[in-house]
């Protein structure tokens, strides 16, 4: 019976992964698809490319700006796979209609909405490298392979990425439960956690009290990890007295807190859908 | 019986099609958290990188109204550029085409509607930013940004109508183009820096996008004095510019929708879902 389960949940994670990257390729040439892929992520950049150029003494040679660039890099990660996840149950339910079908069928809604998540961090890993080659190649930016603590990147990197991927089961909880907004919950959240992680500057720089929820963030210790690997140097001094191993396992500890807080969430939000009938809600909004 | 006339069809047309968006969004509550708030916290983001390298004050100053003005952009991106897929989508499109009434009235609702549910959203962002962050404007004068504010709606929601037809042309790429259109523009038209660090001739390009010119006149207006070394244009040919890009929008989408709907009809493509 348990294998059973566990192969149902990886034939859904595959499912909804294969599924996820056909809706968001399959709509155009692969040389549109690479122009769409590259143009948003390289103008993103750019945008806080020109505002270091215009104010900040030394331009890009600012001792802030790589740990910036890396930041808002690695958090195209957040934006994609908290909207894959969350959006998965609109675009199913209202878009294509297919969600009631897709709770006859014998899968694993959570590892089908992770699935959708996965297809998502594709298209985000793409967004990533061609970021940090471009800002390696054009603006300079020092990462070389050797001073790069491989083993940090790889760790921190996976334990935030599954982190985000069930706090996006907890968005699509959200979702299931929300009529007509759903499809911005994923893209509103991830706009709001963009100021309070410091993604594109340190903490340090915000009043105490939003301080104080940037540190309660675990993305916050995701970009921290991932710069301090990528550069050797973390962004301010509000998380610089924590060690490397000390980082990594407060990123250990939010991954299974988010786990169970999602699926906790989901089961409930899932409950109260079913009684108030919005699985096949259709609000034509 | 009297039988309205043309007119009289095409101004209940575009007060009919302009009601969903002025009075029926403003229902659903929800829009003061997803239209106001968490707009206000990514501007919020682009605010403390500033400060984060001692920018002066006045760059909060243009990051709010940056802020304020992408509510226009993402508006004239998803609420009427995409919209006519969106109507096929959902089935109204065809009855938009068998009323006795122009597309081109419909397109005018969908635009003015958009325009004043915008203007509340974007008037509440600048209002909490200023008053948050602390920020003093010193206005040089009032006609003139008046004048500005108004044409850049203008050409700006004539460039959305114009987008509508294109973008039904496109199917369901629609939704990718208004994605592709976000961040790209943001950078050309300098919604948070002065589009002069992008250098005359790139920001000569980029003032075919209505708020380019728009956001930099209004900086002028707002910010005199740190504007003074920042500025791309004299406003007064601004507001030219941005006059000649209204009428060519707008005759541009009357076109445009002409083209559409005929190529549309012989292709049977009209009625068409999932395309």
């Amino acid at each position: 019976m348990t294998q059973q389960r566990a192969l149902e949940s990886t034939r859904s994670l595959k499912m909804a992964a294969w599924l996820g990257w056909q809706i968001a390729s399959n709509w155009a040439s692969p040389f549109l698809l690479a122009v769409y892929f590259i143009a948003k992520p390289v103008a993103g950049a750019l945008i806080l490319v020109l505002m270091y150029m215009v104010i900040a003494r030394g331009g890009l040679r600012h001792p802030l700006f790589p740990q910036i660039f890396v930041g808002n890099a690695f958090y195209m990660y957040v934006a994609m796979v908290l909207m894959g996840v969350s959006q998965a149950i609109h675009e199913d339910r209202e878009h294509y209609g297919m969600l009631k079908h897709i709770y006859v069928a014998p899968l694993n809604i959570y590892t089908y909405l992770l699935g959708r998540g996965v297809a998502q961090a594709i298209v985000a890993t793409v967004g990533v490298l061609i970021m940090l080659l471009f800002g390696i190649a054009v603006l300079g930016i020092s990462m070389p392979p050797g001073t790069i603590d491989w083993g940090m990147l790889f760790i921190g990197w996976l334990l935030g990425l599954i982190g985000l991927g069930f706090q996006g089961v907890l968005l699509a909880g959200i979702a299931l439960i929300t009529a007509r907004h759903a499809f911005f919950i994923g893209q509103g959240v991830a706009g709001a956690l963009y100021m309070l992680c410091g993604a594109v500057f340190p903490i340090d720089v915000l009043p105490k009290p939003l301080q104080l929820l940037g540190q309660a963030l675990p993305l916050t210790y995701w970009l921290e990890a991932l710069r301090r690997a990528l550069l050797g140097v973390g962004a301010g001094a509000l998380l610089s007295s924590l060690s490397d191993g000390m980082i990594l396992l407060i990123l250990a500890g939010s991954m299974v807190l988010s786990a169970v807080a999602s699926v906790a969430f989901y089961r409930w939000a899932e409950n109260r859908a079913r009684e108030k009938g919005l699985i096949d809600m259709q609000t034509m909004y | 019986m009297r039988l309205p006339s043309r007119w009289e069809i095409f101004w209940r047309t575009v007060m009919g099609r302009a009601y969903p968006r002025v009075v029926g969004m403003q229902r659903e509550r929800s829009w003061l958290l997803f239209d106001t708030l968490l707009p206000l916290l990514q501007v919020s983001a682009f605010v403390f990188i500033y400060r984060a390298i001692q920018a002066p004050p006045e760059f909060t100053g243009f990051v709010v109204l940056g802020g304020a003005m992408t509510a226009y952009w993402l508006n004239v991106l998803w609420s009427m550029a995409s919209q006519f897929y969106w109507e096929k989508e959902t089935g109204n499109l065809e009855l938009y085409i068998i009323a006795p009434t122009s597309l081109m009235a419909i397109l005018l609702g969908m635009a003015i509607g958009g325009m004043v549910a915008t203007t509340v959203r974007a008037a509440a962002v600048v209002t909490v930013g200023l008053f948050v962050f602390g920020v003093r404007v010193s206005i040089v004068s009032v006609p003139q940004l008046l004048g500005v504010f108004l044409l850049t709606l203008l050409a700006l929601y004539g460039l959305g109508m114009l987008f509508s037809s294109l973008f039904l042309l496109y199917g369901r790429q629609a939704s990718h183009l208004s994605e592709l259109f976000q961040e790209p523009v943001y950078l050309l038209s300098g919604f948070y820096f002065p589009v002069r660090a992008l250098g005359f001739i790139a920001a000569l390009g980029a003032s075919v996008i209505p708020i380019t010119l728009g956001l930099d006149a209004m900086r002028q207006l707002l910010f005199p004095t740190m504007m003074a070394q920042f500025r791309f244009l004299d406003v007064r040919i601004e507001l030219a510019a941005l006059a000649v890009l209204s009428i060519v929008f707008l005759w541009l989408a009357r076109r445009a929708l002409n083209y559409m709907e005929d190529v549309s009809r012989r292709e049977g493509r009209l009625t068409v879902r999932w395309q």
